[in-house]
């Protein structure tokens, strides 16, 4: 029985490497002071592929519009601290909410259909709000993006500087306050009834989970932990433009989570640092063609096979008969 | 008003024949291709060179167009589509998203970014005005005419083919279920490497067509592949007249809402899709039954 429930329990236990990464992450941005605005923008894309993974690694929701949130969450922290009051953490708060009421919207239309209408749907979410963005001028600035955002310190006392010190410390810091929750709630009998789901909705149902019900929680979950990473975006650049919402932004992220591992909560983190240093390194030498490789990479990729990428070792001995998994 | 219904109906005859060849691959093979429009831009790069610089006469080109665009089908799908039919959604999204972004940005290394100008013969500039003025006048432009033409020839030789030929047979009872098509002795490989190959030429015939209304540049198959996709899902993936009326109501509906609320853009089109999806998540014009 013990060991029963040791085995069971082992992947919740937090393993020792893990705080030692933390630390590490944390310190970054003290040792390289020139590189702590790459850091900030490492743990917001960080955050932003966690929600993802939330979605479709844990509950196998595929989406081309998860952007509509980042976007949403982006633009309502940073209209909250033009227009009512610059503390940056009320505004991540408000950020979120509005995110997370999106979400609980939207979250109705992803129940039913097939992956091709819930691709159509969350696309058409993100591009529906990139449209109000852009033709809401006298809000949200239209296409010149919205400009004039001036933050306050954060817990009124650290200000941001120029350096992006404090924008790397605290954008680390929300990460790892919503990454400890998400990873709490993935491993809660909530979460396994999620990834029960995931697996095989027909039996879920049939041994009494509310398929439907989970959906919507955790797609709206996920969108308020993605409207946190927006609105990090907006306060720790002072702005926020269109491209928030564009499929670029959704397809990267992506990316990201399958290059690290879907359905492994550090997989977004992984996918986040590799992808931004790649980034960093491809475009420093073709800055116009850099979409070329990463398409050339995605084909690759899954041409290869997404699981050796993680295992190389595995895998390579005789190939599936055709139509096996169909 | 007339006139802005037979914009939207050239237009939406144009989109028809862009995306029918990703609804038959998509019911087929239950295979999302985000790759399509890069079919659709080959047509167009194909029909502007073989013009600008050749000189080649404009109705030539649609053939040649047509044929580029099909044998490059084909060979992507013998040698790279064809292993990602089994995989799961996920690999197959980001496979054709990544063929797209690299058609992108090849594209753009070799042509230039700038939009690309189609000069159009002399017998098919012009605008025919008809009727008694106000709003039931009706101003055709030439070439519109011409697209509706080309593009209902196109459908009824499709609809013929479909429903009269023995391999249209053969490729409807591989869309409705492809494990008993293939056990009653049918190639559903070949039917459906036909198939692509057939679509994506369609797909660059259309890209050649719509060179001068849509727009080209490297951009094109991100820009429009909404459009394809949203055709596909609201139509079905079923039967071709699912897909036309789709793209007819597509295009009616983006020409007349960015011709009268400018202010909306195209806003109304992604909510009409989005109302349509969640009242029909099938789509608008599906039978029931199949898989």
């Amino acid at each position: 029985m013990k060991a029963m429930q040791d085995s069971l329990l082992a992947p919740s236990r937090i393993k020792l490497w893990e705080p030692a990464l933390w630390l590490l992450a944390f310190a970054a941005p003290w040792v390289l002071p020139g590189h702590a605005l790459i850091v900030n923008e490492i743990a917001i894309v960080a955050l932003f592929a966690v929600s993802l993974d939330l979605i479709l690694g844990y509950a196998g929701v595929v989406s081309l519009g998860h952007a509509a949130f980042f976007g949403f969450g982006a633009y309502t922290a940073a209209l909250f601290a033009k227009l009512v009051m610059p503390d940056p953490v009320t505004g991540l708060l408000v950020g979120m909410a509005g995110a997370t009421l999106l979400g609980a919207f939207c979250s109705l239309t992803i129940l039913r259909g097939s992956d091709l209408t819930r691709l159509m749907v969350t696309l058409g979410m993100a591009l529906i709000l990139l449209e109000l963005a852009n033709k809401l001028d006298w809000l949200t600035g239209g296409s010149d993006g919205l400009q004039g955002v001036v933050m306050g310190p954060v817990l009124g006392r650290f200000e941001f500087d120029l350096m992006g010190q404090t924008a790397a410390w605290y954008s680390l810091s929300v990460l790892l306050v919503l990454f400890v929750l998400a990873r709490r709630w993935v491993h809660s009998p909530m979460g396994a009834t999620v990834k029960a789901v995931r697996d095989n909705p027909l039996r879920a149902m049939a041994i009494g989970i509310a398929v439907q019900r989970r959906l919507a929680v955790v797609y709206t979950l996920a969108a308020g932990v993605a409207g946190a990473a927006g609105a990090l975006l907006a306060q720790t650049s002072g702005f926020a433009s269109l491209d928030v919402f564009a499929l670029d932004r959704s397809a990267d992220v992506m990316l990201m989570l399958v290059i690290g591992g879907v359905g492994w909560l550090y997989g977004g983190v992984l996918g986040a640092v590799v992808f931004k240093l790649l980034h960093d390194v491809i475009s420093g030498i073709t800055p116009q063609y850099w979409t070329f490789w990463i398409g050339l990479f995605l084909v690759v990729l899954v041409l290869v096979g997404r699981e050796r990428l993680r295992k190389p070792w595995t895998g390579w001995g005789k190939p599936k008969a055709p139509g096996e998994s169909v | 008003m007339l006139t802005i219904l037979f914009d939207g109906i050239a237009y939406g005859m144009l989109l028809f024949i862009l995306a029918v060849g990703l609804s038959v691959t998509m019911g087929l093979m239950n295979f999302i291709n985000l790759a399509h429009g890069a079919f659709a831009m080959v047509g167009g790069y194909i029909t502007v060179i073989l013009m600008q610089q050749f000189g080649v006469p404009f109705l030539l080109c649609l053939p040649i167009a047509f044929a580029g665009a099909g044998l490059l089908g084909a060979i992507l799908e013998r040698t790279l589509y064809r292993p990602m039919y089994t995989k799961p959604h996920l690999d197959q999204v980001l496979f054709s998203i990544g063929l797209a972004f690299m058609a992108v940005a090849a594209t753009d290394y070799f042509m230039g970014s700038q939009q690309q100008i189609m000069q159009l013969p002399q017998w098919l500039r012009g605008r025919t005005e008809w009727g008694i003025g106000g709003p039931f006048e009706l101003g055709m432009g030439h070439y519109r005419l011409f697209i509706i033409a080309v593009c209902a020839a196109l459908t009824v030789g499709l609809q013929y083919i479909l429903a009269q030929t023995r391999f249209g047979s053969r490729l409807r009872a591989s869309v409705d279920d492809a494990r008993v098509a293939a056990g009653l002795g049918i190639h559903v490989n070949v039917v459906f490497a036909a198939t692509f190959a057939v679509g994506s030429g369609l797909a660059g015939l259309g890209g050649a067509l719509g060179a001068e209304v849509l727009g080209l540049d490297p951009t094109f198959p991100l820009k429009f592949m909404v459009y394809f996709l949203i055709v596909v899902a609201v139509g079905g993936t079923s039967s071709i007249t699912g897909p036309l009326l789709a793209a007819l109501l597509l295009g009616v509906a983006d020409v007349a809402g960015k011709y009268y609320v400018p202010k909306l853009g195209a806003f109304i089109v992604y909510s009409l899709m989005l109302v349509i999806l969640l009242w029909r998540p099938q789509g608008l014009f599906v039978r029931k039954g199949g898989q």
